[in-house]
């Protein structure tokens, strides 16, 4: 199965201000960032949730704990996947209960990752709140779940792929729509 | 990389890669033991029955407490609650468990080739906790796991093993772990308790305990295993801990951050004195805490395994496992 790129969707400039765009919203919306956790999914969610960290921080001049989510173990696909990712390690140092998560991933799709993520965050205990932030909503929900932040919403259809490399792990910073070719 | 068998066996003949991944996941499976909640729902549904044919404490409770922090049901079987006592036969013993509709045994037996016999006689996988004198694989891991964590890597490090070689699982699984991993492995005991032609596993023979450990990143310490002896190996149990117990002048000989392991359970004062096994260079109870997470990992990579479809043999390219994420 090979893959087709059809255009860019952002480019490094426009991922850098929708991070910094998001981040506004997330201190405008709870009134700053007291009891505020940024958590991000694995793999790329982790970076993005990085770098909204570092926002907030700029604007409220404030820390803001950052944990990370391996939703492997909670998927809902063990046992019809073919293969499933090596298991990464789940960091959440903080007592998330009464506070508020902002779930960071990269891609929001049919919503079954954020299931996984919200079912492995309540093992952790009680938070107040947790909403979720997104660099691309790409449509095509199977679960009842909405993005609180969203980057950008880009409508696809569902031979499409969205990849999103960031340069922590891609070496450069960029949204692209392709096509699954087989 | 994924384990491309239905069971885990032995270590003889496990590819480094293999290995690593399940050291490699035995990393992240750790932390769940550290959360409030200790339990994923990865094993939901899933069935494992520990089968013990001869007495534990430690792997049994390890492997169940994996098995359980991983959702699995769990039914757990000795010899004496048994109908073993009443003669029925391994084979009947596993098919009817089969028949039960299980997915997984963790077996241990006095008899090497135990597993192996039900491995090819059941659709189910198969774990071995140990079988006779043959290998022990999870604990091997958990020594190998260890070993990585303090050591960063095993290529080139020296890693002595003391004790009763010729009777020692641990010992084995150990050998052909840490030799595939780049290892250098020396054994040092009595001469009745060193298998002849030994040698041929890749690893060295040092007779002098005092003179194995001098350059060794870490010494493990096998228990002397009373119960397997049929004829007496050495004339006391005095003269075994004065020639091969590990005591603080054997310690003091060893370089000051090489690591001492014991795969337990301990017999304070003859293989290994009190002091030493209560000395911050001891990771035994490290040693511990790693063989639940080796089990989830080998648990997990197994039922993961066996999920898969037959012919799906060959590796992903990037670009799948890239595509296929996205679909999640």
């Amino acid at each position: 199965m090979g893959f087709r790129t059809k255009s860019t969707i952002m480019d490094a400039d426009q991922i850098r201000r929708a991070v910094k765009r998001v981040a506004h919203e997330i201190v405008e919306r709870n009134l700053g960032v007291d009891g505020v956790i940024v958590v991000g999914i694995r793999r790329r969610g982790v970076f993005l949730a990085q770098r909204i960290a570092e926002c907030l921080q700029n604007i409220e001049d404030q820390a803001v704990p950052i944990g990370a989510l391996d939703i492997t173990l909670y998927r809902d696909d063990f046992q019809v996947k073919t293969s499933n990712p090596v298991v990464g390690t789940t960091e959440i140092q903080e007592d998330i209960h009464d506070k508020v998560i902002v779930l960071v991933d990269d891609v929001l799709y049919t919503g079954r990752t954020v299931r996984a993520a919200l079912d492995e965050l309540i093992d952790f205990g009680r938070p107040k709140q947790i909403q979720l932030a997104v660099l691309v909503d790409r449509g095509h929900r199977e679960f009842p779940i909405k993005a609180d932040y969203v980057g950008k919403n880009v409508p696809t259809s569902e031979t499409e792929i969205v990849e999103v490399h960031l340069t922590e792990l891609d070496g450069c910073d960029e949204v692209i729509l392709g096509e699954r070719q087989s | 990389m994924k384990l491309d068998k239905k069971d885990l066996l032995g270590l003889e003949g496990m590819s480094a890669e293999a290995i690593e991944l399940i050291l490699d996941s035995a990393a992240s499976f750790k932390e769940i033991s550290e959360r409030p909640v200790k339990k994923v729902p990865v094993l939901r549904g899933k069935t494992v029955v520990n089968l013990f044919f001869e007495p534990s404490t430690r792997t049994q409770a390890s492997f169940e407490l994996a098995e359980k922090r991983l959702s699995a049901d769990t039914v757990n079987i000795s010899k004496e609650s048994s109908s073993v006592v009443k003669g029925e036969t391994l084979r009947d013993t596993a098919e009817n468990l089969q028949a039960m509709k299980i997915d997984l045994i963790v077996i241990r037996h006095s008899a090497a080739g135990a597993p192996h016999f039900l491995a090819n006689l059941l659709d189910a996988s198969i774990i071995n906790a140990g079988d006779g004198a043959h290998e022990h694989p999870t604990q091997g891991l958990l020594d190998i796991f260890t070993l990585r964590e303090k050591l960063g890597g095993l290529r080139d490090r020296k890693i002595v093993i003391v004790g009763d070689i010729t009777h020692s699982r641990v010992a084995r699984s150990n050998i052909f772990g840490l030799v595939t991993l780049g290892a250098r492995v020396t054994l040092c005991g009595p001469p009745t308790m060193m298998p002849p032609g030994i040698t041929r596993l890749g690893v060295e023979v040092e007779p002098d305990l005092r003179r194995a450990v001098a350059d060794a990143d870490a010494v493990n310490v096998l228990r002397i295993q009373l119960e397997r002896q049929k004829v007496n190996l050495f004339p006391s149990v005095a003269e075994y801990a004065n020639l091969y117990g590990v005591d603080r002048h054997i310690v003091a000989r060893m370089k000051p951050e090489a690591l001492i392991m014991h795969p337990g359970p301990i017999n304070r004062g003859v293989e290994i004195s009190q002091e030493v096994a209560d000395s911050d260079r001891a990771v035994i109870l490290e040693q511990v805490t790693n063989g639940v997470a080796i089990r989830m990992a080998v648990l997990y990579l197994i039922l993961e395994g066996v999920q898969r479809e037959p012919s799906l043999g060959e590796e992903e390219t990037a670009e799948e496992v890239e595509a296929r994420s996205k679909v999640v």
